[in-house]
């Protein structure tokens, strides 16, 4: 069986601005995807080329071997989305609008199934007007979950949850590709990319900078990370850094060594600081977590004052 | 069709929770009624069909003016209002039919509009002698039809020009009002209207709506009393309303208003 979505170098140009730059990925049925990047990377251009709200400018994209650019009600009927941008009509009560969206599908999920799926029940009969924006977001699911859908597209599904709420809504997405639908998310947060995702791609501006299983990608990495704050009367600090085995990357005194050789890194830095009489301010030494590579990969070309010396 | 019906009621429901919708359209014209004769008066005089009230005049004018308020303010408000929300978008991301949508909104509208044209002709029959005629009422109905789509054609390409609800407002009732001046809702007869605003009354649809229906309640008229002439020039506003959706209509909200609603930041790293 074909993959649910496949994308294909996918460009899309707006002016002379080239906002996603040849971008290619694929995601399986009962598989969790996410795009993972800060604001302004390309996530919801992405997906909104896969739903079919907006056109590409080159490149081939299958969505349930479907050109979305050309697509009609059928292939609608077969996706679920969750935008960050569409509203729900204010006038109407939860139960309302399910209806009413809802109706519009072949195969409707009874709307009081969806509402306890959302933990909207207490709410059902409410006006949408009235609700927070964690429970507007909840029916932004349920509506996106409406038609029994075959993909799912999540646009940063649990902005404004709180912690348990975004926990419950976790484990929603883990049942939707337990249920052998393919899930597209996108998302800033890192944890959830990490608890949620089986294959995590970063994107940074329009590009797919990495790709793999969250512990790949923490693999990248190397197996230890040294971080410290260098003194301001340390000088010269190039003595300091010279033997060192690992990658290095300074933001102004602030220093962090990726490195396979932590012990013997670590020797020599704490050697070097004795001598000196120096402390190493926060020194600490760790196992690097997502968040060290998303940061690495996607602030790449920050840098400013750097005690390295080096272009980071 | 079941969605068509079904995008009717949607709106609707949504109609009558939105009072002030349902103040302007319905209430604010009725309120003129009033107004007009109680200001003006409702003074009968001789014909040779026998004596006529003045508000046999002011009815039909204004029961247009809540025809076209109901179908052009209403529809263009309406729809830039759910564009500017993003639930356009959402409905274009559905197997929705984006037509059966939009159907039910104007089908709506219009739904609204005949109440609104019934609640005006009863109230002036009831409380100001008004005289419908039974063999006119076909004239009636055929002018408020064409009337109504002609109006809900021109929301449809409001709801097209302008990007977002605080646009489509002012806009609305900077066309309407003026036009209303000019095409004899206000000011039925007697007055003295200089040449070139009688044209330009004659060139936009207004004026044709309110004569077309005043003369299916012109007591001085025979029937059937349809003025095809004007269902002429109505249709052709229809036609260009319809082009002009057609060409400029957008489902996606304005990139500032959607962006913004939503945005969250996030913390800077370190």
């Amino acid at each position: 069986m074909s993959p649910a979505v496949a994308v294909r170098d996918l460009v899309k140009d707006y002016g002379a601005v080239r906002a996603i730059d040849g971008v290619s990925f694929e995601v399986e049925r009962g598989e969790v995807f996410a795009l993972l990047g800060p604001n302004g990377a390309g996530k919801s251009t992405i997906v909104e080329i896969l739903e079919g709200h907006r056109t590409r400018s080159s490149g081939a994209v299958s969505v349930l071997d479907t050109d979305p650019a050309a697509a009609g009600p059928s292939f609608r009927d077969r996706i679920g989305i969750v935008l960050q941008t569409s509203g729900i009509d204010p006038e109407l009560t939860v139960r309302e609008a399910i209806d009413f969206y809802g109706a519009a599908y072949s195969r409707p999920v009874p709307s009081q199934d969806l509402i306890e799926l959302v933990e909207l029940g207490e709410k059902a009969d409410a006006r949408i007007s009235t609700l927070s924006g964690g429970q507007q977001r909840r029916i932004d699911m349920a509506l996106g979950l409406a038609g029994d859908p075959d993909v799912v597209f999540l646009d940063e599904p649990t902005t404004g949850f709180d912690p348990a709420a975004r926990r419950r809504g976790w484990e929603l997405v883990e049942r939707l590709a337990s249920e052998q639908r393919a899930v597209l998310l996108t998302t800033h947060y890192l944890d959830e990319a990490e608890n949620l995702a089986d294959r995590v791609a970063v994107l940074a501006r329009g590009r797919i900078v990495a790709e793999g299983t969250p512990a790949e990608l923490r693999a990248r990495a190397g197996s230890a990370l040294i971080r410290f704050v260098v003194p301001d009367r340390a000088e010269p600090v190039p003595d300091l850094f010279a033997p060192v085995s690992g990658d290095i990357i300074g933001r102004g005194r602030y220093v962090e060594i990726t490195t396979d050789a932590p012990t013997a890194d670590l020797a020599h830095l704490t050697a070097w600081a004795a001598a000196r009489g120096i402390e190493l301010e926060g020194l600490t030494v760790s196992t690097p977590s997502l968040e060290d590579v998303y940061l690495g990969l996607v602030d790449g070309d920050r840098g400013g004052d750097d005690v390295t010396g080096s272009d980071s | 069709m079941r969605s068509l019906w079904r995008g009717a009621r949607h709106q609707n429901r949504i109609f009558w929770r939105t009072p002030v919708a349902a103040f302007f359209t319905l209430v604010f014209p009725i309120l003129m009624l009033v107004l007009f004769t109680a200001i003006f008066g409702n003074d009968a005089f001789d014909t040779v069909y026998g004596r006529v009230n003045s508000s046999q005049f002011y009815t039909p004018g204004l029961a247009v003016f809540a025809a076209a308020s109901s179908t052009y303010t209403g529809i263009g408000i309406n729809l830039a209002s759910r564009r500017e929300l993003g639930i356009l978008k959402r409905v274009r991301g559905t197997p929705m039919p984006r037509r059966a949508y939009l159907g039910g909104v104007v089908l709506s509208a219009v739904w609204i509009a005949a109440l609104g044209v019934t609640a005006m002709v009863v109230l002036g029959v009831v409380a100001y002698g008004v005289n419908v005629e039974a063999a006119k009422v076909p004239a009636m109905l055929l002018s408020f039809g064409v009337g109504s789509a002609s109006f809900a054609a021109l929301g449809l390409a409001l709801a097209s020009l302008a990007r977002s609800v605080s646009m489509a407002v002012p806009i609305a009732n900077a066309t309407l009002l003026p036009m209303a001046f000019i095409s004899n809702i206000f000011v039925p007869f007697g007055s003295e209207t200089p040449g070139w605003l009688d044209l330009l009354g004659d060139i936009f649809p207004l004026k044709h709506f309110g004569l077309a229906f005043g003369e299916a309640m012109n007591p001085l008229s025979s029937a059937p009393a349809v003025e095809w002439h004007r269902l002429g020039v109505l249709v052709l506003w229809l036609a260009a309303g319809a082009a002009v959706a057609a060409w400029r209509f957008s489902w996606d909200p304005p990139v500032t208003a959607g962006r913004t609603s939503r945005r969250r930041t996030r913390p800077e790293p370190i």
